[in-house]
């Protein structure tokens, strides 16, 4: 089982590695304390630890931490290039779109590209500034990608760096899809990409979630996009647009490492799941709620995931206050909750997407919440124990 | 020349002592000490060049009225102060 856990919180990032029992909180090795820690990153590759911070008043700063080495260094975070005045998305379609309207009418597409090169207005109202907010989730690349990183960031552009950070590119491909016009802030003002997914099989197979906008997929390194929320319902939405792909929001999606086909999606509105590698989704309704933010996904066995369900999006308390971890090991037919080791009831503690991580085994995991409690399980979900209720509130919790 | 200070609060991320610089606006000062102190910039601007929401910039006990291209007038006498706006908390 992994044993070393970094939590990224409200002030500060802390570090634990531990043996055998429980995680010791006075163990702990802070860093950036008293600054938010929006992201943490530990890559695999090369033992680099990295940092997100969110210096509210001096904006997004990005730190990394080599293996072997006691101090930080500052790199550069992901910048946005200039933005025209009154620049708003471009009229390229996505890859998909574009593919479904060359195959049905060919003067169609023709009187798209010609309506392009006369200028005429495109897509939607302006999108917001183009300016960095956060960076809200951070990923390696494929083993065979040294020094690829990919960001994900409010207001919902993706960065890479194929120099372990010393550089970063917004993903022009995605940030120019006429579809970015569509989404919204899902919890923040502006929309935000908080889940990437590297299919292990396939680096240049790269899947994103946006809030609020769908789950989009990649199949040639970045170079093109396609919107792949088939199945996803937004009930917050009039009924004529609950359906589509660019208004949903999933709040965090994961994947099954050993069968990477099968995602899980913790979405506004229900859990969703795909056995066909994010082409389709099918609704789970689950106990004692649909509603969460946080969902892990078993490492190896494809029918196994944890969840910590909340109320309802209009009330984000644990049910009846009694604060659970559910786990589903049957694909999502029928779940289990436990408390054991969690505090009694009433309890309100809530688990923020990022706030839930497995680790290789699929035996731990951690847990923590934006009360400052802090968790750790080493018999998958069943039995957990607490290792601080004084912690700031978490933002992330990452096996290292 | 014009008179520039940082807060302290910005000093604890990166050092910058108060100095004299010539300049004929707000953006023209700060421009000298991004030369001098490249990373600074990141911190005072966003990623379009304009002042992060949550600084203030003061002429001469004023704040700035173009927070967007810092275009406000200083002279040899304007003593301007960058600091954090209570708004970030």
């Amino acid at each position: 089982m992994s044993n070393r856990l970094v939590v990224g919180t409200r002030k500060g990032l802390f570090e634990f590695a531990w043996g055998d029992g429980p995680l010791d909180i006075g163990a702990a090795t802070t860093h950036f304390l008293g600054e938010p820690v929006s992201m943490a990153l530990a890559d695999p590759r090369d033992g680099t630890l990295y940092a997100a911070l969110n210096l509210g008043h001096f904006g997004v700063k990005l730190r990394r931490l080599p293996a072997g080495s006691r101090d930080w260094e500052e790199c550069p975070a992901p910048v946005y290039p200039p933005q025209r005045e009154g620049e708003a998305p471009t009229g390229r379609r996505s890859a998909e779109v574009q593919g479904e309207v060359q195959g049905e009418v060919q003067g169609e597409v023709k009187g798209e590209v010609q309506g392009e090169a006369k200028g005429e207005a495109q897509g939607a109202p302006n999108g917001p500034p183009w300016t960095l907010e956060q960076i809200w989730s951070l990923e390696t690349g494929g083993p065979d990608e040294p020094g690829k990183l990919w960001a994900g960031t409010i207001p919902g552009g993706l960065f890479h760096s194929d120099d372990g950070g010393d550089s970063w590119t917004l993903n022009r491909a995605l940030w120019d899809c006429r579809e970015r016009s569509e989404w919204f802030g899902g919890g923040y003002d502006h929309p935000g990409i908080h889940s990437i997914i590297v299919d292990p099989r396939d680096s240049r197979h790269v899947t994103v979630g946006v809030s609020c906008g769908g789950v989009w997929q990649t199949n040639d390194g970045g170079a093109s996009w396609r919107v792949t929320a088939q199945g996803m319902q937004a009930d917050y939405m009039p009924p004529e647009r609950r359906e589509d792909a660019n208004v949903q929001d999933p709040h965090r999606v994961v994947q099954c490492n050993a069968q990477p086909d099968v995602l899980w999606t913790q979405h506004h509105c229900a859990i969703f799941r795909s056995t066909d590698g994010a082409e389709r989704w099918e609704r789970i309704e689950a106990q004692p709620s649909n509603f969460g933010f946080a969902v892990a996904a078993h490492p190896h066995d494809p029918d196994t995931a944890w969840f910590v369900p909340a109320v309802k999006d209009a009330c984000r308390v644990p049910v009846n206050a009694r604060f659970v971890v559910t786990r589903t090991r049957d694909g999502g037919r029928s779940f289990e909750a436990f408390s054991k080791g969690l505090p009694p009831a009433p309890a309100y503690d809530l688990v923020y997407r990022h706030g839930l991580a497995v680790d290789a085994t699929g035996t731990r995991l951690a847990m923590g919440s934006t009360t400052g409690g802090l968790w750790t399980s080493d018999n998958g979900g069943e039995s957990w124990q607490q290792a601080s209720a004084h912690l700031p509130p978490i933002y992330c919790v990452r096996f290292a | 020349m014009a008179h520039l200070f940082f807060a302290a609060s910005i000093q604890r991320h990166i050092a910058v002592p108060e100095r004299e610089v010539a300049a004929t606006s707000v953006d023209e000062a700060l421009g000298a000490v991004f030369a001098d102190e490249p990373r600074l910039r990141g911190y005072i601007l966003d990623d379009q060049g304009a002042l992060r929401r949550h600084l203030a910039v003061f002429v001469d006990g004023r704040p700035v009225r173009d927070r967007r291209r810092l275009s406000d007038p200083v002279d040899d006498k304007s003593r301007i102060y960058v600091v954090q706006a209570l708004s970030g908390g």
